[in-house]
């Protein structure tokens, strides 16, 4: 608008918009109403939590924390007993549901995998096993999924004496999974630290030697190098530890019980093998729709510039692939961990389960609900955090290649 | 070259007779290479074995009594029986209702229709013990069918529009409530408390309550995240970020346990009623995010041109913006509403007794149950098996009928 005019202008604005249709107005006017709503409701709602306490005689502060938790829990992965602190317990719970958690990922990956390729078999009989695990697993609820694997199958194995077997290996009964596990002898730990050296020698050696040849063009030998070296620290290890690291710890039968071994409790197992089988389902959705996502064009592309099978597989569609599977991926790996809460209904000691034990036991339902709350929204935010910087930095590579 | 071949018929005779067309397939689909070969046989090994496994269980070795003497509790839980009717005139009132948007809409609906009146007759037909068994009620089941068929020919009548159809459903929504849980003491309707429902009334009562309630809701969510009043867009964005980051068993957890305590005394509220503000609120947050994903697909030009035509902010949105959005995010919210149905299970944490909590009943109601977990949720799970696969069965019809991703 000109300045000559201005005058008219700003007299006709204030006579043709009055102020409750100026839009600046409106929006400052809305943004403050909601403003008023929901602070408004927070604090009628705080009133309300105030009354109910002092009614109640509940307590709202986090000064329990630090006193005797007074329950045990049946699975720790820190040292717990029923003398500990609050605070303990609930970490304790904690760290097992990022157990379980990232057990479970790991395993319902290669599973999905697994069963995502299988849904791209030309076997045709290959293929429909898959869709049929697939089809049975996502329209079947997890929860009784977790009630067929634990109430109906893993409380119903046989004691001890009678445990189902691979013997020296592996035994299955009532009490759970012994599992003939490798454990680091006295020594052992040489050879550990051994190995790790070697392991980040190698890495870098490998990523060293291969940007020198992308960099000059000549052959580098990086994977060469880099075995060699990884060879050398092995060997160095089991020179150190004096040719004997490990050793098997192999579950025995002495009376009535198990002793050795790798224990998992039947708790764990239903949880895991149900949240794994379940979430394998979903991610062979996501790997068979990130395949199928890689155009033809892109394979045979590769097969005419001469590549073999297993070089087209992991040079041109895989890496394609994972640009479209890793944002649904994630989502699935956080639908895992927040599943994990479903332990409640079978009794694994997770998160949820250890809070809703210390609302019972430190009549604080309000501070300890919020903090399951925070707990998981903070899990949930850093597992996607970290898998969207994964997610950028090959999303990256797409651009500079 | 088969071009060539198939130009001309008379060369045929020249060539080999082709191998029958099973073996061809055979040898195509199974045995192209010896690593499939090896893969065909070992399934078809396995494939026996299990099947035989699962088979001789499910006719021979398993009990099936928990299941077959009283199967109308996994249907209405402890719902009163000389109130049923009320249970099953609702029914009728959706098979109507069903009946109806057959006759106006076809497609999906008459999919759904011929689903639901087949999954009646079964119900009508199959042996079962207890109530199931009697007469009545299985005559009350078979009516369902011709009611779908009356409602079908109503529906496909001229004068009887969409609009007829939605304000039925929507009729039935208010009033079902009210009809299974009563008016109150004296009157024809004696109030039934929610304690007593349970089974499929109340896994379905919770799924479509929840998904029906979350709607409005997550259509508003959507909207205020996509809002540039940053005050709203901040609210909107902790919410809906807030509830996706939690488990939905702390959701049910808190709003039929905490929520009490943030609310005044006097302010009680059913425990029924409380599980379906958990699910809603949980639906929305999703709702929300699917919601969004058709906002955005929305074309710019078509905001500009509402513009260009004088609407204001709020028409546009309306008007032009959201039966866009929504018509495109319909697949999905089809595919949340499955989810959400199985999610209901988590209910059972919170003693409401759907359908799996009635499973757990049962077991612990005779002591010649008691041992019998994996003949119940094994069936459970195939109730839940069957409903939910036609349902996604459905939403693939519906996904083709609206013919998206096809533009």
């Amino acid at each position: 608008m000109s300045s000559s005019n201005s005058h008219s202008n700003s007299h006709a604005r204030k006579s043709i918009i009055p102020f409750w249709r100026d839009e600046r107005v409106l929006t400052a006017a809305a943004q403050i109403i909601s403003a008023i709503i929901f602070i408004g409701g927070l604090i009628w709602v705080g009133v309300n939590l105030l009354e109910a306490a002092e009614q109640r005689g509940l307590s709202l502060g986090f000064d329990f924390i630090n006193d005797p938790a007074g329950f045990p829990i049946s699975e720790a992965v820190i040292p717990y007993d029923d003398s500990y602190t609050f605070g303990t317990a609930f970490m304790v719970g904690l760290l097992n549901t990022l157990k379980i958690s990232i057990i479970g990922i790991v395993l319902a990956t290669i599973l999905g995998t697994i069963v995502g390729l299988a849904r791209l078999s030309t076997n045709w009989l290959v293929n429909r096993i898959a869709l049929a695990y697939i089809e049975l697993h996502r329209n079947i609820p997890l929860l009784v999924l977790l009630f067929i694997w634990y109430f109906a199958i893993f409380n119903k194995l046989p004691p001890t004496q009678e445990s189902l077997e691979l013997p020296g290996l592996l035994y299955i009964n009532q009490r759970g999974l012994y599992l003939s596990w490798p454990r680091l002898t006295e020594t052992g730990s040489l050879f550990a630290v051994s190995l790790l050296v070697g392991l980040i020698l190698a890495i870098i050696a490998w990523v060293y030697l291969r940007r020198l040849r992308e960099r000059s063009g000549h052959s580098t030998y990086f994977a060469g190098v880099s075995f060699v070296i990884f060879l050398v620290s092995v060997v160095l290890g089991l020179a150190l530890s004096a040719w004997q690291p490990l050793w098997i710890d192999a579950p025995v039968l002495e009376g009535f019980n198990f002793t050795g071994g790798l224990r998992l409790t039947p708790e764990f197992t239903a949880l895991l093998v149900g949240l794994v089988m379940y979430t394998a389902a979903f991610i062979a959705e996501v790997v068979r729709g990130g395949i199928q996502a890689v155009d033809l064009g892109q394979t045979e592309a590769a097969k005419a510039v001469g590549l073999k099978q297993m070089q087209t597989l992991g040079l041109v569609v895989i890496p394609q692939a994972m640009r479209v599977i890793i944002p649904p991926l994630i989502s699935q790996f956080l639908n895992l961990t927040k599943n994990t809460s479903l332990a409640l209904a079978i009794g694994y000691a997770d998160l949820f389960n250890v809070g809703r034990i210390m609302i019972n036991q430190a009549g604080r339902a309000v501070p300890i609900f919020g903090m399951i709350m925070v707990t998981y929204l903070i899990i949930s935010l850093i597992t996607s955090l970290i898998l969207n910087i994964y997610n950028r930095k090959i999303q990256i590579s797409e651009k500079s290649t | 070259m088969t071009d060539a071949g198939n130009t001309q018929p008379a060369s045929a005779n020249i060539q080999p007779p082709s191998p029958p067309k099973l073996i061809v397939w055979l040898r195509r689909n199974l045995f192209n290479s010896w690593l499939n070969s090896a893969l065909t046989l070992l399934a078809v090994g396995s494939i026996y074995f299990i099947g035989r496994a699962v088979l001789e269980w499910a006719f021979f070795t398993a009990d099936w009594r928990p299941v077959t003497d009283n199967p109308i509790l996994y249907l209405i839980g402890q719902y009163p029986r000389d109130q049923i009717w009320r249970v099953g005139a609702s029914l009728l009132l959706v098979s109507f209702l069903t009946g109806m948007s057959w006759g106006k809409w076809q497609g999906v609906m008459r999919t759904f229709a011929m689903l639901l009146g087949a999954g009646l007759a079964v119900l009508g037909i199959i042996p079962a013990g207890g109530q199931m068994g009697s007469l009545a009620v299985r005559l009350f089941f078979l009516i369902n069918v011709p009611v779908i068929f009356l409602g079908f020919l109503l529906g496909s009548r001229k004068f009887v529009t969409g609009r007829w159809v939605l304000g039925g459903w929507l009729f039935s929504f208010l009033v079902i409530p009210f009809l299974l849980r009563g008016t109150g003491a004296g009157t024809v309707l004696p109030i039934v408390e929610t304690s007593l429902w349970g089974g499929l009334l109340v896994t379905l009562i919770l799924a479509v309550g929840g998904i029906l309630l979350s709607f409005p809701l997550g259509v508003l969510l959507a909207l205020g995240r996509r809002s540039s009043l940053p005050v709203i867009k901040i609210f909107c964005i902790m919410f809906i970020e807030g509830i996706r980051g939690v488990p939905l068993i702390t959701i049910l957890f808190m709003s039929s346990i905490i929520l009490a305590l943030f609310l005044p005394p006097e302010l009680r509220i059913d425990r029924l009623v409380r599980a379906l503000i958990g699910m809603t609120i949980f639906s929305a947050a999703y709702t929300a995010e699917n919601v969004r994903g058709g906002l955005q697909a929305v074309p710019a030009g078509q905001i500009e041109a509402a513009k260009a035509v004088g609407l204001n902010k709020f028409q546009t949105t309306l008007l032009v913006v959201l039966p866009q959005a929504l018509r495109a995010v319909i697949p999905a919210i089809v595919g949340q509403f499955i989810s959400l149905f199985k999610d209901t299970t988590l209910a059972i944490i919170v003693a409401i007794n759907e359908l799996l909590n009635i499973g757990k009943s049962i077991l612990q109601s005779d002591v010649e149950y008691l041992q019998l977990q994996f003949e119940v949720y094994v069936f459970i799970a195939a109730v839940f098996w069957v409903l939910s696969y036609l349902m996604s069965f459905a939403s693939r019809r519906l996904e083709t009928a609206l013919g998206i991703g096809e533009r």
